[in-house]
């Protein structure tokens, strides 16, 4: 059986699963559900001056029928008193000594972050989280990402909180920077224990196509939000991998973005990530979806030979590379199952209009052939493919060559002017310009009713041709 | 035991006859829709004889346009709803479905097909417009999908249309003749005024046109004529004993069921004569009506049934038996029928055999035969010059449906000899199209 358990930073706790401050976590009693569900820690919605919310919070996007694979919110920091929140907090630790409550903290003064930092570790709490990362009402009176976005004014804050921390400090990052390495870096240096990312993305949700308002709408009007769930995962991985790549950043990393089973927890763990945040999903499934993302990553574990969690911590790194590192000379071609082919031809229109047309169609079958030749191994056709395993990519050199961009600018055989003939796509087939006018438009634009025009169309023929 | 008990009203009626494709919700048409892979060059749309753009419609409903939607279909075909519910989907659009070659269950397109259409219908949602008066005056001969359907298109060519029809009531079969859990009359109906109101064609009922006289009149008084007569009564089975009361033919009886519904009565133990796929519905029907038995009689055997699997299947689970590879010989009984005697058979090379000594009789008190519409040729053979082939179809072109005299057209099963609402329709528009064709050349 591997262990799951963690010491992030100080911060001990039976698994890896944490609650991402938020709404889950607004208050003692669902914090002690969690935990009684089986979630290892908790970092409390943000403590700080209380705030007043609006009402219609949240806004959905929705994937046809598909909810929320992205969501925002609008809410603020915690709208309750700090004593009432201070106080749950120590009757959960007294029920739950053993799992990690963190505290999210967001104030302005040094006087303020000093008395936070003092009544929060004498409510017990396990750690800290200092919320630079809010992007939405909170960044408008200086605080939230306005602290994440100046590494200095962020750096100078965790200096503050250092001044009197007894407990780990992380420090929460937002993603509305260029360069994430940046506030990363800026929270090191003032001292901080670890960093956790990604906050949510500034964000309109979508638009009411009737009221011409931002979602979510308040009598009217909106306001951008902070976006997440799991459309986001891809940029808080990226942004994860390179906090835990740079050399000058060095700290444990709390992963949050986009993570709602244990595979997306492993994939943040595999980027460098020691312990993941989870909200959304929460959200959305409650907190139940724990039972999942505990089973499913003990399985993963044992299959893969793991005994802790720091096995697993940053296993991929070392294959995240630049661009320019890649070799040029590993190349795939596509290939087309046929017995599995149900031929819907989505291969061969993504090809055709949005590839390099290397995929054809035979007479008196609707399965597609790749034109292996056109194949440039760019993954499309397999991707929209519904069916699995049909249109796999098969590799066709023979792994003995490795050549690299940056090897190739070193030796100068790189191209470098406007018409080089050493242009990748020069030799590629590409075809005519005008061969695209009237192909298939038939089958295209399909359908009877189509090719027999509408009466009106056919009226107004008659008309131009007397 | 029989399935169903006989129904004494209305709401059993429809508990019996409860829709097989039951309207959506806009759930479901969420979910269902976002199934729809979007096919390049899809086949449902080949399948589809009036080939609606299918993977169009599904798509504009998935984004909420069930409007756009609407307008898809009923470009391709005015009988958007009706085909929704009574085409043989199973071997047309969701035959056609990769979804089959992946052992996932087809997309339900004709569910999806009636959900945007009843939206439009019910509420009066108009999307087409007579066209500009051109002056030329059509007439057509009955208001069933392939006369209704000329109609629209003529009259959004510019043309003046009316119709005569015969009975009280448009859409033909589709009210008459198609089994009432594929659709409600009301439903067909609140189609066929949908359509009026948009096209605003004339209709006058209780019309036959059945003499040379008539048809003189609708010469001279019209620019072209469009016959969508459809087909006649059932085939005489000219064997002893047919005239025996309770000795139905299944149009009659289809006919007669959706005007009086649990009014009808149906016998206690049915024979129903002929493997077609009127013969399932009519053996299905009165399984329906509380019959305790229904026995499905056909000459040759199971395999060689002209009926669609699907509906044979459908017949099966309301607890139809089938009888195979006999021949009826007598109706028998004292007035009404008590019986049919069979023979049994065997298919030799392809041709039905007797085989001597093998009567029997079959006890029963009602006999359904459903073994074929008559053509109307008696009529027919008032229009000059009007050819019909072997089968006594209607000889027309096959791209304008001008039959041999050139003031006629036609459509339906009239000219095929006997096929679905949607080939009606499909073919009715081409016909409207030759009409406009011919007549603008003149």
């Amino acid at each position: 059986m591997p262990d799951l358990s963690i010491n992030f930073a100080g911060i001990k706790s039976p698994n890896p699963f944490w609650l991402a401050s938020a709404p889950p976590t607004n208050s003692g009693y669902q914090v002690m559900k969690a935990f009684d569900a089986g979630w290892g820690g908790a970092v409390w919605k943000t403590l700080g001056v209380p705030v007043v919310n609006v009402s219609s919070r949240y806004g959905g996007v929705n994937y046809r029928d598909k909810r929320l694979v992205g969501f925002n919110n609008i809410e603020l920091i915690s709208d309750r008193p700090l004593i009432d929140n201070l106080r749950e907090i120590e009757e959960v630790k007294k029920h739950f000594p053993h799992h990690a409550v963190i505290a999210s903290l967001m104030v302005q003064s040094r006087e303020e972050w000093h008395q936070i930092m003092r009544d929060v570790t004498s409510a017990g709490a396990d750690g800290v989280e200092l919320n630079f990362g809010c992007p939405h009402g909170m960044c408008e009176r200086g605080m939230g990402s306005a602290v994440g976005q100046e590494p200095d004014v962020l750096r100078t804050i965790v200096e503050w909180v250092m001044e009197v921390a007894q407990i780990p400090v992380i420090v929460k990052l937002t993603p509305n920077i260029t360069d994430i390495t940046e506030p990363a870096r800026a929270a090191r240096l003032g001292g901080a224990d670890a960093i956790s990312l990604i906050n949510t993305i500034q964000s309109i949700v979508g638009v009411d196509l009737d009221q011409f308002a931002p979602y979510p709408i308040v009598d009217g009007k909106g306001t951008n939000g902070g976006y997440c769930g799991p459309a986001v995962k891809p940029i808080a991985l990226n942004m994860v991998k390179n906090c835990a790549q740079d050399p000058y950043v060095q700290l444990p990393i709390s992963g949050i973005g986009g993570i709602e089973n244990w595979r997306d927890a492993v994939e943040h763990i595999l980027l460098g990530a020691s312990s993941v945040q989870v909200c959304t999903a929460a959200m959305h499934f409650g907190f139940g979806i724990i039972r999942e993302m505990t089973a499913g990553l003990e399985q993963y574990m044992t299959e893969k030979g793991f005994h802790t969690i720091y096995d697993m911590v940053g296993k991929a790194l070392p294959n995240v590379k630049h661009w320019e590192d890649l070799n040029l000379k590993y190349k795939v071609t596509a290939n087309i199952h046929e017995d599995k082919c149900i031929g819907c031809q989505l291969c061969y229109t993504a090809c055709e209009d949005g590839a390099h047309q290397a995929i054809g169609l035979r007479e008196g079958t609707r399965v597609p052939e790749i034109i292996e030749e056109n194949c440039v191994g760019c993954n499309l056709c397999s991707l929209v493919c519904p069916v699995e395993n049909c249109i796999t990519m098969e590799r066709t050199d023979d792994g003995t060559e490795h050549l690299t961009w940056k090897e190739r600018t070193l030796a100068g055989t790189i191209p470098t002017d406007f018409n080089d003939e050493r242009a990748g796509g020069l030799h590629h087939w590409v075809p005519e310009p005008t061969a695209a006018l009237g192909k298939e438009k038939h089958k295209t634009l399909p359908g009877k009713a189509r090719q027999l025009g509408t009466p009106a169309s056919v009226v107004n023929d008659l008309v131009r041709k007397e | 035991m029989a399935e169903y008990l006989p129904p004494t009203s209305e709401q059993e009626f429809h508990a019996n006859f409860a829709q097989l494709k039951p309207r959506m919700n806009n759930t479901e048409a969420l979910y269902e829709s976002s199934r729809c892979l979007f096919c390049f060059d899809a086949p449902c749309i080949k399948a589809c004889p009036t080939g609606i753009d299918i993977p169009q419609f599904i798509r504009q409903i998935n984004t909420g346009n069930v409007t756009g939607a609407a307008r898809t279909i009923y470009e391709a075909n005015y009988f958007g709803n009706a085909c929704g519910k009574v085409c043989p989907t199973e071997v047309l659009c969701e035959g056609a479905c990769v979804y089959n070659l992946q052992d996932v269950k087809p997309i339900e397109i004709g569910r999806l097909q009636s959900f945007a259409t009843r939206q439009v219908v019910e509420s009066h949602k108009y999307l087409f417009e007579p066209g500009q008066p051109n002056g030329r005056k059509v007439v057509i001969i009955g208001a069933g999908p392939a006369g209704i359907s000329c109609a629209c298109e003529l009259r959004a060519l510019g043309y003046e249309v009316d119709i005569f029809e015969a009975k009280s009531q448009p859409s033909g079969l589709t009210v008459h003749g198609v089994a009432p859990y594929k659709i409600t009359n009301e439903e067909v109906l609140a189609e066929m005024d949908y359509l009026q109101a948009q096209f605003g064609y004339r209709v006058q009922y209780n019309s036959p046109i059945c003499s040379r006289p008539d048809l003189l009149a609708l010469e001279e008084a019209y620019d072209a004529i469009f016959l969508g007569i459809g087909l006649g009564k059932t085939n005489a089975l000219l064997l002893p004993g047919e005239e025996r009361e309770n000795c139905v033919g299944a149009v009659e009886f289809i006919e007669q069921l959706r005007r009086e519904h649990h009014q009808i009565l149906v016998g206690r133990k049915v024979i129903v004569l002929g493997g077609g796929n009127t013969a399932m519905d009519a053996a299905s029907e009165s399984a329906r009506l509380g019959a305790e038995d229904v026995i499905l009689a056909y000459r040759r055997g199971k395999d060689d049934m002209g009926a669609y699997e699907f509906e044979y299947d459908l017949a099966k689970s309301v607890g139809v038996k089938g009888l195979f590879n006999v021949a009826p010989v007598e109706i028998v009984g004292n007035g009404r029928v008590a019986g049919v005697r069979f023979i049994r058979t065997a298919t030799v090379d392809g041709q039905v055999q007797a085989l001597p000594g093998s009567e029997f009789v079959e006890p029963c008190d009602m006999v359904i035969k459903a073994t074929g519409q008559a053509k109307q040729t008696s009529f027919l053979s008032l229009i000059p010059g009007l050819q019909l082939d072997g089968k006594g179809r209607i000889v027309a072109d096959a791209h304008t449906y001008q039959t041999t005299n050139p003031q006629y057209f036609t459509s339906g099963d009239a000219l095929n000899g006997g096929a679905e609402v949607v080939n009606a329709a499909a073919e009715a528009k081409v016909a409207a199209r030759g009409i406009h064709h011919y007549l603008s050349a003149r």
